[in-house]
């Protein structure tokens, strides 16, 4: 069978996207063919101001040079523009004959500027702000003409006069509102932009209506004429009142349009065969005109042209930040506010700094910021999330890294200050990367996503705690372009659609035991997913079906398969368990004794109070762990790991609690448990907290009446204090409470998600009800805990022998293979 | 130099689907030999071209494997790291045979 066609009309950032995106899901399933109006490759039309002002060239703003096209196997015909559809025989014909037939049509033709219907609107000299050619016409007569005017002040017009400023060009705004950008800021922020605008030479006439332009003696035009009888000289006038959906082909082939090309949740026109995306297209009402969106639309459109079917686009919130003249500002929402809600306003005439947040009860439903938007992201996340700010609103004006050093900055927040930053400053420490590097790379590789520039840098993609900083570097480089991410809804890798939400639930809901039941289940888009979400996948199977789901050996990573850590050199360590830190004369002397034997060349205390054997080869792992005789200590699993003791009333003067024997009664209970991310614990035996239970995943600290119970304390890449949860009496409490808390972990957090990560998304309120105010439901979660561990076997002792056993035993021929 | 010859490895069994096996030499450094989902058999030096990982010990997916170390993706069919990052490891032939795995060396 010979492949479908596919026609992509609009060579533009929409549509090659969606070319793009189709390419990752199906790569061999059409045949491709592309017309461009312009004589290009794909660019970034983002990017055309910065040419303008001469910050760039258009080499830079190349997304997909004619290479790209050639490697994919894609006709391009550029310069070619698309007169008439023809849906009987199903091909598209251009304006020079050219004809290609389609199976499957996809428009992206994008928009073009508003032409105010006014005398001489056609003359030389008078265009739009479009695209490459509007460009370099500006950039031209910028060098023989001295008087501009740019007709609208929203965005698009203040850049374009931005740019014919700096080229030297004496420049008048012209605008019909009481405003400039009222689309995307309040009187007041829009004041205080003119205002600067206006001290670096930009003029203002506004509110002004323009009533015709007129002729020079050259034929070409001179100037404009307004309403009120008003005239200016303008050698050069560039219309940006606003853009319409090109929609006139579709139109004239019959497709229903109502400003745009009316598509449903699939991008499909009323005709199914054609898809539309980007500008030209009308979604529930909404013509998108900014590239976040059009993103969204690029991969749902893809997959239902790869058959997938299983993408909806269900519209995008959209915020704006943008940088006009290196001046900030930032909108979101419902800026302006009803009479049902509440604003806090701080504003800063002569500082340069206005931010207005609006809220709805206890929501942010709204912000605008003039000067200083380095929250504006925070403030969208909020906003977006619709999150109850109530505990935030205190702190809420002054910016994220404030707010969240009042609540304890759970999450790896970004500080605020990648606006500010140097080139050459360390963004992530883990890989040496600095903000030049970033930002070469976002501006070259057209980049828009946290996760492309993790896979093209490396930055934020060991620990991640600089995840935020690059957010930020993102969003100070691209502008209106970067939208961040929606955790809550992401998905889990690049081989689904769905979040891990979804994906725990499925499993639960129709009882999946095995990873290819899931990802038939849920529509994998690769045979066998990948080293993100294949360990994601086994630990939801085995956590939420214990003792029914296929816990697969090839699905964790190597550590938890070969049951010690990897190491730089490819040697293992091992650690014994020493369960709270107490060990015998006995076991000591097994251990030094291994040590010599193996030659093992370091040997050290952990944090944990375990001891190490490192650099250990892998083929001798099972005669170590038979040597030692000792149960594995789990030291190098997503899974509980160390439950660190002071030594408590047993010896200690101060002590007011058994300590030890606490913590050996809890790390008995949580034996071989397996959880999103580590677990550690610690038990101190008086409030001098000895065994710094203060930055534990559970912290227990003994007290003269019993013992106080803190959760959601790391000491890791952010040291974060773990939360008062409860104060009980006895030891059994504190066993199921603790217990309780773990399996609601295990059964609610997201792989890789620590304890103090799970309790900032879901709130320890809700854990609180669950857990503390509960009594059937603590017990309920204590028993599936105790059900889920019950006959956990030792992993060293299984592997000793066994079919297990085969994955430390390499393959030699020595004498068979020639050196 | 020794011209290539084809030798006898192991049974197919002896590798888990989705899973590798390590053949030790006494010169030249060791091998990774893959099986895929597909029992398609792939063998590449086991030495990841970024930090010389033990590639062996890394997740198989599709026709690629993740280093354990830092997580580059290699692909199995070329030896070539997967863009964006950039590198190259030894590749040899193998084949599976009437259940048998087969290696070039």
């Amino acid at each position: 069978m010979s492949k479908q066609r596919l026609v992509l009309i609009g060579n533009g950032m929409a549509g090659v996207r969606t070319l793009e995106e189709l390419l990752k899901l199906a790569p061999e399933m059409y045949d491709i063919t592309v017309f461009g109006a312009e004589p290009h490759g794909n660019y970034n039309r983002i990017l055309l101001s910065p040419v303008l002002a001469g910050e760039m060239t258009v080499p830079d703003i190349m997304l997909n040079d004619l290479d790209w096209y050639r490697e994919h196997g894609i006709t391009l015909h550029v310069g070619k523009k698309v007169t008439q559809i023809d849906r009987v025989r199903r091909q598209v014909i251009a304006d020079d004959g050219t004809t290609a037939g389609y199976d499957r049509l996809l428009i992206a033709t994008g928009s073009k500027p508003f032409i105010l219907p006014i005398p001489g609107n056609d003359l030389p000299g008078v265009i739009g702000y479009r695209d490459i050619a509007d460009t370099q016409a500006m950039i031209d007569t910028s060098n023989t003409h001295r008087h501009a005017v740019v007709i609208g002040a929203g965005l698009l017009g203040l850049e374009a006069a931005n740019g014919l400023k700096l080229r030297g060009m004496d420049v008048t705004v012209v605008h019909l509102g009481e405003w400039i950008m009222e689309r995307q800021l309040d009187k007041q922020a829009a004041d205080m932009l003119q205002a600067s605008l206006e001290a670096k030479g930009l003029k203002f006439l506004l509110p002004k209506q323009t009533e015709m332009l007129i002729a020079a003696p050259d034929g070409r035009v001179g100037a404009i004429r307004f309403k009120d009888g008003s005239e200016i000289p303008a050698d050069l006038v560039v219309m940006a009142a606003g853009i319409r959906p090109d929609a006139a082909l579709a139109e004239a082939a019959g497709i229903h349009c109502n400003r745009g090309i009316v598509v449903n949740d699939t991008m499909q026109t009323y005709d199914p065969r054609v898809y539309a995306v980007g500008e030209c297209a009308n979604h529930r009402g909404t013509a998108y005109g900014l590239v976040a969106p059009l993103f969204d639309q690029a991969k749902v459109c893809a997959n239902h042209l790869a058959n997938f079917g299983i993408g909806r686009y269900q519209g995008s919130v959209t915020s704006t930040k943008l940088k006009v003249t290196g001046i900030d500002v930032f909108s979101a929402g419902d800026f302006i506010g009803t009479p049902e809600t509440e604003e806090i306003v701080l504003h800063d005439r002569s500082g340069g700094v206005y931010k207005k947040l609006v809220l709805a009860k206890d929501k942010l439903v709204g912000a605008v910021m003039y000067g200083d938007t380095v929250d504006g992201g925070w403030y969208f996340q909020l906003l977006r999330e619709g999150k109850s700010i109530e505990e935030l609103r205190d702190h809420l004006m002054f910016g994220q890294s404030y707010a969240q050093s009042h609540l304890g900055d759970t999450g790896h927040a970004g500080n605020t200050m990648a606006a500010t930053m140097p080139d050459e400053a360390q963004v992530c420490g883990c890989n040496g990367v600095c903000k030049g590097t970033i930002v070469k790379a976002i501006k070259e590789n057209g980049l828009f996503s946290l996760d492309e520039v993790k896979k093209h840098t490396k930055a934020a993609s060991s620990c991640g705690s600089c995840s935020g900083l690059v957010e930020q570097i993102l969003a100070s480089t691209l502008g209106g372009a970067y939208q961040a991410v929606d955790r809550t809804n992401k998905a889990l890798c690049g081989c689904t659609e769905h979040g891990h939400g979804a994906v725990r639930q499925a499993i639960r809901e129709h009882h999946l035991l095995s990873i290819p039941a899931v990802m038939e289940h849920l529509a994998w888009q690769t045979p066998n997913g990948c080293a993100t979400c294949r360990p994601a996948l086994n630990y939801y199977l085995i956590s939420s079906w214990p003792h029914e789901a296929i816990d697969d050996p090839q699905s964790r990573f190597i550590n938890e398969r070969a049951h010690a850590n990897i190491q730089k050199d490819g040697t293992y360590s091992v650690i014994p368990q020493m369960m709270g830190g107490v060990t015998t004369p006995a076991e000591l002397k097994r251990i030094a004794e291994v040590a010599e034997k193996y030659n093992v060349p370091t040997v050290k205390v952990t944090g944990g109070q375990r001891i190490d054997l490192l650099g250990i080869k892998k083929a001798d792992l099972p005669k170590v762990w038979a040597d030692l005789g000792m149960p594995s200590g789990h030291a190098y699993g997503k899974s509980i790991r160390t439950v660190k003791t002071c030594v408590g009333d047993e010896h200690c003067r101060f002590g007011t609690q058994s300590s030890m024997s606490m913590g050996i009664a809890l790390e008995k209970m949580l034996f071989a448990m397996w959880s999103p991310h580590k677990v550690k614990l610690a038990v101190s035996g008086c409030p001098r907290n000895c065994a710094e239970a203060g930055i534990k995943d559970v912290g227990v600290i003994g007290v003269d009446s019993g013992w106080e119970l803190y959760v959601g304390g790391n000491g890791g890449i952010k040291t974060e204090v773990a939360q008062f949860f409860c104060k009980v009496t006895t030891r059994d409490e504190v066993m199921e409470y603790a217990g309780a808390f773990l399996q609601l972990y295990r059964e609610e957090g997201w792989y890789l998600e620590r304890t103090v990560h799970w309790l900032e998304r879901v709130g320890l309120d809700g854990v609180r009800k669950q857990v503390l105010d509960n009594a059937e439901r603590r017990r309920e979660l204590h028993e599936r805990l105790l059900y889920s561990l019950q006959g956990a076997v030792d992993p060293w002792a299984a592997r000793q022998q066994g079919p297990a056993h085969r994955e430390f035993e390499p393959i030699k021929f020595f004498d068979k293979v020639p050196a | 130099m020794t011209p290539l010859t084809w030798k006898k490895l192991c049974a197919l069994a002896d590798i888990p689907a989705l899973g590798s096996r390590v053949v030790e030499r006494a010169s030249g450094g060791n091998i990774a030999v893959f099986r895929t989902s597909d029992d398609a058999v792939f063998a590449v030096l086991d030495a990841c071209p970024h930090k010389q990982g033990p590639l062996s010990q890394g997740i198989v997916h599709g026709h690629k494997v993740t280093c354990p170390l830092h997580g580059q993706n290699i692909d199995l069919e070329s030896g070539h790291v997967v863009a964006p990052d950039t590198g190259c490891t030894r590749r040899f032939n193998a084949r599976v045979d009437n259940g048998e795995v087969w290696l070039e060396l």
